[in-house]
């Protein structure tokens, strides 16, 4: 074969596998409203930058027939490419290839890629859109699913992991995305679950759509699993895109610094906060008065709603910030809050990003389903990550911060390392109301107008109790500071904080109540 | 996304906070206590045998009926001293999680 020969098959080559399932199969992903692996690669990946790998792999079964069936490229595209100039390694499974089905050769590709981006040190992103367990080649299947989550489990903490549904991803293999540190689902293209409709019609009896068990809607809102929902794939891979800029290549690493910006929404944040402690505002008002651009990138924006988490920047570095939401459950922690906030706690500890946590709770949901969901052992989360996590911590307390809440919000006393308080700030045991039914209740209940009684032991304990300054009496909080002066002191502490160093107990691991 | 509810009220240590409420808190089923007089079916399957009469006194341990579910038959009996009162399945039939199989008297 002369050299021009050689290209030409190679050129011929290269296109049958690269177009996957064929046309047919293409027509019928089109048709579902869903893009191609390789095209959702392209819209992801800067221009010109992917790089693909273990095109020409060819699976080996040869039971069922499986040895007259080719599968291009054995159903999933792997390769290393850049988002926005970041490095990432990235694979996407190919539902026009016999669905997307993992058999060894297609789990192979995946954890090549895997290894790479842990040897490389950068970001490994995932597309699933399978099938699931290719059945003919049996055993061989679930060991590949194995091997995938061996290496999400270690990869864990030390390159960001990063899932993107597009498709069905169902069985074991959604336990791979659930061990990664960002799950994004997009409105009637995303499908994950353990047991799918028909196990659960046959067995249970109970009648479910896909989209109702666990369409992008249930993972966002009910279950947690998903930490971004986008309503079109577009909309996801720029969500993607935007994640990448705020999170380092690896653990060894910061998040690049960006150009430092005002905020561009500056509402006095005295209007902010209502009079009463009782009612009611949104805690992201405070967070973009406080952020570089005002630009609040939000984790898990749909569930468990009476905590805030994401990702701002602040002088340009980028902040984990945790804040209680007034507006909802008066902003509670419960179970699913606990939950949320912990994980979040931990990414940013194991990825060096300065925790900002921002305060304001009546405490903990009371409730027979939440005692009976565990709040214990949820709640337990939030202790264990905040008292954790050794990057900079930052607490400012601008409400409430009453008994179990003043503590588990980061308090002084879980390694905080500054803690600052606005002047509108009551950190007690509880509130006013709660506590003075308690203190007082024989002289309540023994005064000839016990509701007067209640009012003036309720006044007293506000007028003592009810402020910042027994807790800065003691050293708990390091300034009383005010709304204005909040973004200058946490630009100081991040800066003061950048050679922060703590004496770690030497232990294989710690054991957090997960 | 938003089914948001109007402002509602949460009562924590006896102070009102006004607040949004979540969809899975409206949601959520109020407490019951378990009555120890109605067997429920602890997994949704399918009724196989059933073992005893109405009317009929049983003695703790006495097999009830047998609840196939995840392809294992399950032995259901009597957890104490009892009369049945009622048998709420046939056999045959499918049961959801914690209906209702026999009460007990």
């Amino acid at each position: 074969m002369s050299i021009t020969q050689r290209l030409a098959d190679f050129f011929k080559r290269k296109k049958t596998v690269a177009e996957g399932g064929g046309e047919q199969a293409i027509q019928k992903q089109v048709a579902m409203g869903k893009m191609t692996a390789r095209q959702r690669i392209e819209a992801l990946l800067d221009p010109g930058t992917f790089h693909e790998y273990d095109l020409f792999v060819e699976h080996k079964a040869e039971d069922f027939g499986m040895d007259k069936k080719n599968l291009p490229g054995d159903g999933v595209i792997t390769g290393t490419g850049e988002i926005l100039g970041h490095p990432v390694c990235i694979y996407a499974q190919d539902f026009t290839v016999a669905g997307g089905s993992l058999g060894i050769a297609h789990a192979r590709k995946i954890t090549k890629i895997m290894d790479h981006s842990m040897k490389l040190g950068i970001p490994l992103i995932g597309i699933n859109d399978s099938g699931g367990a290719r059945i003919q080649e049996g055993v061989n299947s679930l060991a590949g699913y194995g091997e995938i989550f061996f290496r999400n489990s270690q990869a864990s903490g030390v390159i960001p992991q990063i899932s993107v549904i597009l498709g069905p991803c169902a069985g074991g293999a959604v336990y791979s995305p659930a061990l990664t540190d960002f799950v994004f689902v997009v409105d009637k293209i995303s499908k994950m679950f353990i047991t799918g409709p028909e196990v659960i019609k046959t067995v249970l009896g109970e009648e479910i759509s896909m989209e109702e068990l666990g369409g992008a809607k249930v993972q966002a809102e009910i279950s947690g699993n998903a930490h971004f929902y986008a309503l079109s794939e577009l909309e996801c891979f720029e969500q993607i895109k935007k994640l990448v800029t705020y999170i380092p290549w690896n653990n060894t690493k910061k998040a690049d610094k960006f150009p430092i910006k005002p905020p561009r929404i500056q509402i006095p944040i005295e209007d902010i906060i209502p009079k009463e402690p009782t009612q009611p505002y949104d805690c992201r008002d405070i967070i973009k008065s406080i952020c570089d651009d005002s630009e609040f990138l939000e984790i898990q924006e749909h569930w468990a709603k009476n905590i805030v988490i994401g990702f701002v920047r602040i002088n340009g570095d980028t902040v984990g910030v945790v804040a209680n939401q007034p507006m909802y459950l008066a902003g509670v922690l419960d179970v699913d809050a606990s939950d949320k906030a912990a994980r979040f706690i931990r990414f940013c500890d194991a990825f060096n990003v300065p925790l900002l946590t921002l305060e304001d709770l009546p405490g903990y949901l009371p409730g027979v389903d939440q005692e009976h969901a565990g709040v214990i052992r949820h709640g337990a989360k939030i202790l264990y990550s905040y008292s954790e996590a050794t990057v900079p911590k930052i607490t400012i307390i601008i409400r409430k911060a009453y008994g179990g809440g003043y503590i588990a919000m980061c308090s002084r006393h879980l390694g905080a390392d500054f803690v600052f308080a606005w002047p509108t700030a009551e950190i007690a045991v509880m509130g006013p109301e709660g506590a003075a039914n308690i203190i007082f209740r024989s002289e309540i209940a023994n005064a000839p107008n016990p509701d007067e009684m209640r009012k003036q032991k309720v006044a007293e304990y506000t007028e003592k109790f009810a402020n910042p300054y027994r807790a800065a009496a003691n050293g708990y909080i390091d300034a009383v500071i005010t709304p204005q002066e909040t973004r200058d002191y946490i630009i100081h502490c991040l800066k003061i904080s950048n050679s922060k160093s703590v004496r770690q107990i030497k232990k294989k691991h710690g054991i957090p109540p997960f | 996304m938003n089914q948001d509810n109007p402002i509602n009220t949460l009562n924590i240590d006896d102070t009102p906070y006004e607040t949004l409420l979540t969809r899975k808190f409206i949601q959520r089923k109020p407490y019951s206590p378990d009555n120890p007089n109605k067997i429920l079916a602890f997994i949704p399957g399918i009724i196989r045998e059933i073992n005893v009469k109405k009317g009929l006194e049983v003695k703790k341990g006495t097999q009830l009926l047998i609840l196939e579910a995840m392809k294992m038959k399950n032995s259901i009996q009597a957890p104490f001293d009892a009369k049945i009162k009622s048998i709420n399945v046939e056999i045959g039939k499918m049961v959801t999680k914690n209906q209702l199989l026999i009460e007990l008297e």
